[in-house]
C-alpha cells in the first residue's frame, strides 16, 4: 500500500545528502485525526509511561501494546510501513543496552555463529535487552502517531491549554514558523559550499585540514546565527506593526467534550489492564 | 569543436514525485554565453544544479568531455563555478580573503599558490582592495562580485549563475553586467532580466515545465511575444 | 527522516527507568520554570522574536556538518553558542524549545525521556558553557584570543559533561553498566566535543568580525548570573568526580537500579494480595504469548475490516481541511 505520507502536500527540501526536514503531519480523514489534540497528547504520554512500567520479558503484554499501535496506524490511514519504518529510527541507540546480553546473571547460554568459538551470553540479559528494544520501538510508534495525526497549531494550542507557559508557546510558535525557512537557508549554504569543494586536476590531496573544515563550518553557523538575529529584528518590527504588546493574542479555548473524556478514560483503563497483564507475565 | 557542456535526455524528479526536468537536450560550445529563461518553477535552477552534481538525474551530462558520475563530481566542481542567487548563502568567512580562498584551499593547493589565485580572482572582479574586509557588511553589489570571485579562484572553464541581477540597484546591476561582459568563460545564466539577456547572452534557452520550449538567438526569442506568452513569461 | 545526526545524547524511550525519568522531568520543569521567571525579568518583549528565530537557527544549524573521515561528520549542538549570545537563562529556554520539538515532532529523543534529555542538553549544556566561558573570559581579560579559547573550552565541556550525565542516567536505570557506559559515552563525546568547540570558534570568529557588539554585551553583567556560574561549576565537578567512581564501582549503581525497580516490589505485593491467583495458561509464557498474538491478530483484522466498511460510507463529519 503506497504510503499517503509520501504524497504529503507539504514542501520538501533536500540537503546534498538527500536528507529532509519536513513535518510529519499527514492530513487524512480518520477518527484518529479527529480526536482532540489534548486527549492525544495525554494518551500518548500515558501509553509510553505504562509501556515502560511493564517489566522486562512480558511478551504477551508487548504483543498487545504493539497491536494497539499497529491498529492505530491502520485506522489513521498513515500506512503501516511508514509508521514501522519511521519508528526504527530509535533503534541504533539499542547498542547502548547490548552489554546487558553479556553481563547479565545466570543462567547462561551458548551460541555459535558460523564456525566461530561459541559466544557465552546471559538468557536473562538477552530478555532484558530485547524488552528494551521492543519498548523503545513501540514508544516511538506512539510518538510518530501523535505527530503525524495532529496539526502543529493544534498541538501548540493543546499544550497551551495544558498549562504550558505562554512564553514557551510563543517561542515555539515562532521557531516553527521560521524553522523551514531557515533550514532552506542551511540547505543552500551547504550546496554553495559543496559547489566550491573540488579536487585539483592532477592532485588527489584535497579537503584542507580537519581544523580548517570545522572552522569553515563554524563560519557558516556564525553567518546563519547573525542573519537570524537580524531577521528577528524584522520579525519584531512586523509584530509591532500588527499590534504586538508582549501578550499573545487571546486563544479560543474549547472545553473538552464528554466523548473526548470518555475516549481518554477508556484508553487509560485499557492501558492499566495491559500493564497489569505485563506485571503478571513479566519479570 | 567539442561542446563544453553536453546534456542528453536529462530527466529529474524530486523525491515527492514532482517532475522538474523532462528530456532536456542541450549543447553548449566553449566561450558561449547562454541565457536560461522561464517562469518560476520551470526548472532553471534545477538544471543548473545538475551541472555540478548537486542533483543527479537520469540521462547523460558531459562537462569538458567528462561524463558526470558519482566519483568524479569533485573534479567537475573545479570546472563548473556555480554562483548562487543569494550571496549571503555563499559568504561564510570573517574576511573576503578567506571566502575567496576556500575553493583553492579545499583543492589542496599550497598557501602561496592560493594567494596568487585569490589575487587573480579579486582582480577579475575589480575588488583587489577588499581582501581584509568583512563580507557581511558589504553592499549587495559588492557581495555579488565577491561571490563571483569565490568561484573564479578555482579557475573554472564554465560559470553558471542563478539570477545574478536579482535584488541589485540599477548602478550595481550595470556594474555586474559590465563585469560579466568582460569575463571570458563559457556562461550559462538563469535569469528573469530580459534586458541583461539582450546585452549579454546571444543565445537563449526557454524552459517551460521542465522541458525546453525554445533554443535559439536571444533577439528572436525575446521579440516573439506569442512564444513568451505561451511559456508564462509575459 | 531524521535530519539531526545520530546524536548519541538524545535518549529514546525505553532506556531509562520510569522513576528516574519522572525525577528528571520534575527537576527540569523546576529549572525551566526558574529560567522563565528570570528571563521574563531581564528581557524585553524585543527578545521574544529573537529567541524564537534563534531557536530555529540552532535547530536548523544542527544540519551544518563537516566531514571527519569517510562517512562520519561533525555537528553542532549549539548550547554553548546560545549561552554566549543570549546569556544562560534565555539559552535554557531556547535549547528547551529545540530539544522538546525535536522529541515531540521529529522523534529525536523520547517523550518520557524528554525530562532527562532536557536536563542534559538544555540545562547542563548552557549552564556549564556559561560558567566556564564567564570564568575564562575574566581570566583572559580583554585579549581577543581569550574569546576563542574560552569559547572552545566552554563548548567542549558543554558536550562532554552532558554526556557524563547521560551515561550515569543509563547506568542508574540498569540499561548500561556504568563501567561501559561512562567510558564509552565520555570518549565518544570527548571527540564530538572537539567538533562542537571548533564550530563554536568558527561561529564566534565570524560574529566577532561582523557584529562584535553582540558578543561583548553580556560579558559585562556576570554578577547577575553568579548563581549560574556556581551551579554550572558544581554540576561539572559533581559529574566529573562521580563518573569515574561509578565506572569503577558499577555494582553500587546496580544496587540502586534494582532497589528502585519497584516493579518487583509491586509484583510481590500483588501476589501477596491474591495468593492463589492464576489465570489459565498465563503460567506458561509461551502459551500466553501465542494467545496474545492471536488476540492481537483478531483485533487488527477487526480494525482493518472496520476501516474497509467505513470507506464505503462517506462520512459527513470528515475532518475539514483548512
Amino acid at each position: 500500500m503506497a504510503s499517503p505520507a509520501l504524497k504529503s502536500a507539504h514542501p520538501l527540501k533536500t540537503t546534498p545528502k538527500g536528507r529532509w526536514l519536513r513535518e510529519l503531519y499527514t492530513p487524512n480523514h480518520s477518527a484518529v485525526h479527529r480526536i482532540d489534540a489534548r486527549v492525544k497528547v495525554i494518551f500518548t504520554l500515558a501509553f509510553i509511561v505504562f509501556l515502560n512500567l511493564t517489566p522486562s520479558g512480558a511478551w504477551p503484554a508487548y504483543v498487545l501494546f504493539f497491536t494497539w499501535m499497529f491498529s492505530l496506524s491502520l485506522s489513521s490511514r498513515l500506512g503501516i510501513v511508514f509508521v514501522l519504518k519511521r519508528s526504527l529510527l530509535a533503534l541504533p541507540f539499542v547498542l547502548a543496552a547490548l552489554p546487558l546480553v553479556f553481563t547479565g546473571p545466570a543462567p547462561l547460554g551458548h551460541i555459535s555463529v558460523l564456525n566461530a568459538p561459541p559466544l557465552t551470553y546471559s538468557v536473562v540479559g538477552f530478555y532484558r535487552f530485547a524488552s528494551i528494544a521492543i519498548k523503545a520501538w513501540v514508544s516511538v510508534m506512539a510518538a510518530v502517531l501523535l505527530a503525524a495525526t495532529t496539526r502543529f497549531p493544534d498541538l501548540l494550542t493543546a499544550f497551551s491549554q495544558l498549562k504550558v507557559p505562554t512564553l514557551f508557546i510563543t517561542i515555539i510558535g515562532l521557531m516553527w514558523r521560521y524553522l523551514f525557512v531557515i533550514s532552506d537557508e542551511v540547505t543552500r549554504m551547504l550546496r554553495a559550499r559543496t559547489s566550491r569543494s573540488a579536487t585539483a586536476p592532477r592532485s588527489n590531496r584535497s579537503g584542507g585540514s580537519l581544523f580548517w573544515r570545522a572552522r569553515v563550518t563554524g563560519g557558516m553557523a556564525g553567518n546563519l546565527f547573525l542573519r537570524s538575529i537580524e531577521r528577528s529584528d524584522r520579525v519584531y518590527a512586523a509584530m509591532l506593526s500588527r499590534g504586538y504588546t508582549g501578550q499573545p493574542a487571546a486563544q479560543k479555548t474549547t472545553r473538552l467534550q464528554k466523548k473526548d473524556l470518555l475516549v481518554l478514560a477508556a484508553g487509560v483503563i485499557l492501558l492499566v489492564i495491559l500493564w497489569l497483564l505485563g506485571v503478571i507475565t513479566g519479570g | 569543436m567539442e561542446p563544453v557542456i553536453e546534456i542528453r535526455n536529462l530527466s529529474f524528479s524530486y523525491p515527492d514525485g514532482k517532475q522538474a526536468l523532462a528530456g532536456i537536450n542541450l549543447l553548449v560550445q566553449p566561450g558561449e554565453k547562454v541565457a536560461l529563461v522561464g517562469a518560476n518553477g520551470a526548472g532553471k535552477s534545477t538544471l543548473l544544479y545538475h551541472l555540478n552534481g548537486i542533483f543527479t538525474g537520469s540521462g547523460m551530462i558531459r562537462v569538458n568531455q567528462l561524463e558526470l558520475n558519482k566519483n568524479n563530481l569533485p573534479r567537475v566542481r573545479a570546472m563548473v563555478g556555480l554562483v548562487f542567487q543569494n550571496p549571503d548563502d555563499q559568504l561564510f568567512s570573517p574576511t573576503v580573503y578567506e571566502d575567496v580562498a576556500y575553493g583553492p584551499t579545499y583543492q589542496g593547493f599550497d598557501p602561496h599558490i592560493v594567494r596568487e589565485k585569490v589575487a587573480l580572482a579579486l582582480k577579475a572582479v575589480h575588488m583587489e582592495d577588499y581582501t581584509l574586509r568583512n563580507p557581511y557588511h558589504l553592499s549587495s553589489g559588492e557581495k555579488k562580485r565577491i561571490a563571483i570571485a569565490t568561484v573564479l579562484s578555482m579557475q573554472p572553464q564554465i560559470l553558471a549563475f542563478d539570477e545574478p541581477t536579482a535584488g541589485l540597484d540599477p548602478r550595481a546591476r550595470r556594474e555586474l553586467i559590465d563585469l560579466l561582459l568582460e569575463l571570458q568563460q563559457t556562461m550559462i545564466i538563469a535569469t528573469h532580466d530580459m534586458n541583461m539577456v539582450e546585452q549579454l547572452t546571444p543565445r537563449t534557452v526557454l524552459l517551460n515545465h521542465g522541458k525546453i520550449a525554445a533554443d535559439g538567438p536571444s533577439l528572436d526569442i525575446l521579440r516573439n511575444d506569442r512564444l513568451l506568452m505561451t511559456n508564462g513569461l509575459i | 527522516m531524521l535530519f539531526s545526526p545520530i546524536n548519541p545524547m538524545h535518549i529514546p524511550d525505553g532506556f531509562l527507568s520510569v522513576l528516574l525519568s519522572i525525577v528528571l522531568w520534575v527537576i527540569s520543569v523546576v529549572l525551566i520554570g526558574i529560567a522563565l521567571r528570570k528571563t521574563g525579568q531581564t528581557i524585553g518583549e524585543r527578545q521574544v522574536p529573537l529567541m524564537g528565530v534563534l531557536a530555529a537557527a540552532i535547530f536548523a544549524g544542527q544540519m551544518l556538518n563537516f566531514s571527519v573521515t569517510g562517512g562520519t561528520s561533525g555537528h553542532l549542538l549549539g548550547a554553548a553558542i546560545a549561552a554566549i549570545l543570549l546569556g544562560p537563562w534565555p539559552a535554557v529556554l531556547v535549547m528547551t524549545s529545540v530539544v522538546a520539538v525535536q522529541a515531540l515532532l521529529f522523534q529525536d529523543g523520547g517523550i518520557l525521556a524528554l525530562g532527562a534529555n532536557l536536563f542534559n542538553m538544555a540545562i547542563i549544556g548552557p549552564f556549564v558553557a556559561y560558567a566556564l566561558f564567564t570564568l575564562l573570559m575574566k581570566l583572559f581579560k580583554k585579549q581577543t584570543w581569550g574569546l576563542f579559547i574560552a569559547g572552545f573550552i566552554a563548548a567542549w565541556s558543554s558536550i562532554f559533561i552532558a554526556s557524563l550525565a547521560c551515561a550515569l542516567q543509563l547506568a542508574l536505570s540498569g540499561t548500561s553498566p556504568a563501567n561501559i557506559a561512562v567510558p564509552a559515552m565520555g570518549a565518544i563525546h570527548a571527540l564530538i566535543g572537539i567538533g562542537e568547540g571548533l564550530i563554536t570558534i568558527g561561529a564566534l570568529a565570524f560574529i566577532f568580525a561582523a557584529r562584535k557588539d553582540l558578543l561583548i554585551a553580556d560579558a559585562n553583567k556576570p554578577a547577575r548570573n553568579i548563581g549560574v556560574v556556581v551551579g554550572g561549576l558544581l554540576l561539572s565537578l559533581v559529574l566529573v568526580v562521580l563518573s569515574p567512581l561509578a565506572s569503577s564501582h558499577p555494582d553500587g549503581l546496580e544496587w540502586v537500579a534494582e532497589k528502585h525497580g519497584f516493579i518487583e516490589v509491586a509484583r510481590e505485593a500483588f501476589y501477596n494480595i491474591v495468593p492463589d491467583y492464576s489465570m489459565p495458561g498465563i503460567s506458561n509464557p509461551a502459551l500466553a504469548t501465542i494467545a496474545a498474538g492471536i488476540l492481537g491478530a483478531v483485533i487488527v483484522f477487526g480494525v482493518a475490516y472496520g476501516i474497509a466498511r467505513a470507506e464505503k460510507r462517506p462520512s459527513a463529519q470528515d475532518d475539514a481541511q483548512r
